[in-house]
């Protein structure tokens, strides 16, 4: 009774994998993209996070031959786990992966590509080249070249700046090298840089001791719009507002609406769109159903938030 | 009499006391340090900062003491504070229609804020002294359930307090009385009661007893469940105060907020002189021992003189030394 159970239950396995091998064969231009993103455990990861999702639901109604796997990882090791078992078992034709950390993920993107299915690497690289069909990221020399001309443009000879640094990363690092060129001649002071690892509380204790420590303080580079919340926090705890702005970065709803707004204290910021997931799914999914060519780097610039232009970079939606 | 039954043989030691010394001579040789690198350190400005700063990890530190003494953990706190921040500020924007804002709203964010940490500190004691599951599993395990509500309530992004709600209740971290912080306040009330209680009540004896030796407490009828229970429970009430105080000053929580409170309070506890393994614990000490670790990263900032890169390490070093330091004396025995 129990073996004829066991075997009745093997035989229904069977047409079930039948069935769905004859359904998947019937449409075979029916396409699965699997996405791996690092989970939403700060602002910005929380944007792109919502950005894919929005992005994912757009293309399954726009293109109904198309299907998707979202899965989000806290670390290297899940984001590994995840990719092998979108690529055992759901079948994927394309893989978006924004990789958690490069090292750790590089051998297992490869792996992927290997199997004959298309890559597309978003933001943060892998450790080596020419894995990916397609690569999507920001531009991090160019926020902070961005916003280092700003400041050396608004600036005068002799003025003094101090600047939060986020984790410290190579990503960090280009940032900050690309600020420091940026500004070399024009004069301005950096008085002294310190890691708020793009953290309110942290960058709120960094801005407090500075301020202890420097009485002449023109201006802050925040690096990043949540260090420049706990900044701008800081600075009215000490009520100074009036002597020095703060330019954040990457475009938080809450301080470009303060730009739309005019707020004197916060001129400009500068972008690094947790929407650049959306480019990357939109370009892989238009590569499979199109004949438009996708392959090759897209680079998305870092622009400048000004009060006038804020509104096209609002979007009250996004939990960032 | 309360002393010979704790057995704690660091507490009777003739002459000079390196373990009851070594904390307080690390103290003072920090603030030493920091007077001379910078002018500043010693300005009213500064030292209202970092004690106002030090409010939310010491007042969490003091119920760890506790927890600690008891020979338990609690890795959870640091999570559980962002849950209830999180808890807080959403029930105190849901009742923004009903109760205005004003100070009803206040108390009553207070009271969600209380309440949370209550029964988040309840469930943490139930698994642990009921069903008798290790503490230390039983808080990773709510430790990774905290943070990720947190991240979940707050849709991956941030939590805000309204902006009208956040500016009424802003002093209650930045104003204060006579010139005292709030937070420093509370922090020190927090403190006294705690050192009271733990030297003066049946239930910091019964704390020292159930860490020392289990057994023993129990057969010297000591309610060894109740008083596990209480303590995570008092650590729970403890989160959020630290929360009600830690709200007004950037008026968020997100995923990120409270990460790495656990270690720090359970280091502050440690350098202070209360036995990791339980048995012996002492309050004041965890004030040292706070004070000890929100000194280090004020200095480090005030000072650059090493790399960035290398805060982290000299702050382990030093943790390490204040230990070190307070070994010395027990070693001798």
């Amino acid at each position: 009774m129990k073996r004829r159970d066991i075997l009745k239950g093997a035989a229904l396995a069977a047409t079930l994998v039948a069935t769905t091998a004859t359904t998947s064969m019937a449409q075979d231009d029916s396409y699965t993209i699997g996405v791996a993103i690092p989970s939403a455990t700060h602002g910005f990861m929380g944007g792109l996070n919502y950005h894919a999702q929005d992005t994912i639901k757009r293309l399954e109604a726009t293109y109904p031959n198309l299907s998707f796997v979202l899965a989000t990882a806290g670390d290297a090791g899940k984001m590994v786990n995840d990719i092998e078992d979108m690529v055992a078992t759901r079948d994927i034709d394309a893989l978006v992966v924004l990789p958690f950390e490069s090292e750790p993920l590089t051998s297992p993107v490869q792996a992927v590509k290997e199997a004959g299915i298309w890559v597309t690497v978003v933001d943060r690289g892998l450790s080596v080249p020419g894995i990916e069909d397609l690569y999507v990221a920001g531009d991090n020399p160019g926020f902070g070249r961005t916003a280092g001309e700003y400041f050396a443009a608004n600036l005068n000879d002799g003025d003094n700046i101090v600047v939060l640094r986020g984790i410290p990363t190579t990503l960090d690092n280009e940032r900050v090298d690309a600020f420091t060129a940026a500004i070399d001649g024009s004069g301005v002071n950096v008085l002294d840089m310190q890691h708020g690892n793009w953290n309110r509380d942290d960058a709120f204790n960094v801005m407090q001791d500075f301020l202890s420590k420097y009485p002449d303080i023109d201006a802050v580079w925040a690096a990043d719009d949540d260090m420049a919340i706990g900044v701008l926090e800081a600075i009215a705890q000490a009520d100074r507002s009036d002597e020095m702005w703060v330019v954040g970065g990457a475009g938080m709803k809450e301080i470009i609406k303060r730009i739309m707004d005019g707020d004197p204290q916060l001129p400009v910021n500068v972008t690094y769109p947790p929407a650049q997931i959306s480019t990357a799914i939109e370009l892989t999914a238009l590569g499979l159903v199109s004949s438009t060519p996708v392959s090759g780097r897209f680079i998305i610039g870092s622009q400048i938030i000004t009060p006038e232009n804020a509104e096209s970079f609002y979007f009250p939606d996004s939990p960032f | 009499m309360s002393d010979t039954t704790t057995s704690s043989p660091p507490s009777r030691r003739s002459g000079l006391n390196l373990h009851v010394l070594g904390p307080v001579l690390a103290l003072l040789a920090l603030i030493a340090l920091g007077a001379a690198l910078n002018g500043n350190f010693l300005s009213y400005g500064n030292v209202t900062n970092v004690l106002a700063r030090s409010a939310f990890i010491g007042i969490i530190a003091v119920g760890m003491t506790f927890v600690i003494t008891a020979g338990g953990i609690d890795l959870s706190v640091g999570s559980m504070a962002a849950f209830v921040a999180g808890v807080m500020i959403m029930a105190m924007n849901a009742m923004i229609p009903a109760l205005g804002v004003g100070v009803p709203l206040i108390i009553a964010g207070m009271g969600v804020a209380l309440l949370a940490g209550l029964a988040a500190g309840l469930v943490n004691g139930f698994l642990i002294a009921k069903l008798g599951i290790e503490a230390f599993i039983v808080t990773l395990g709510s430790m990774g359930i905290y943070r990720s509500l947190v991240t979940w309530l707050a849709d991956g992004g941030t939590l805000s307090l309204d902006f009208a709600a956040r500016s009424f209740y802003r002093p209650v971290y930045y104003d204060g009385l006579l010139g005292i912080a709030w937070p420093i306040l509370v922090f020190a009330l927090v403190a006294i009661l705690g050192e009271l209680a733990m030297r003066h009540t049946p239930f910091g004896r019964h704390c020292a007893a159930l860490g020392a030796n289990e057994q023993v407490a129990r057969y010297s009828a000591v309610k060894v469940d109740r008083t596990r229970m209480a303590t995570y429970v008092l650590l729970g009430m403890l989160v959020g105060v630290a929360t009600i105080m830690y709200v007004p000053r950037l008026g968020s929580a997100s995923g990120s907020t409270g990460v790495l409170w656990e270690l720090e309070a359970i280091a502050a506890v440690i350098i202070g002189g209360t036995v990791l393994k339980g048995g012996f614990g002492r309050v004041w000490g965890t004030v040292v021992g706070v004070l000890i670790l929100s000194l280090i990263d004020n200095i480090l900032n005030l000072a650059s003189i090493v790399s960035p890169y290398l805060n982290g390490a000299i702050q382990g070093i030093i943790v390490i030394l204040a230990v070190v330091l307070q070994r010395e004396g027990k070693s001798a025995d």
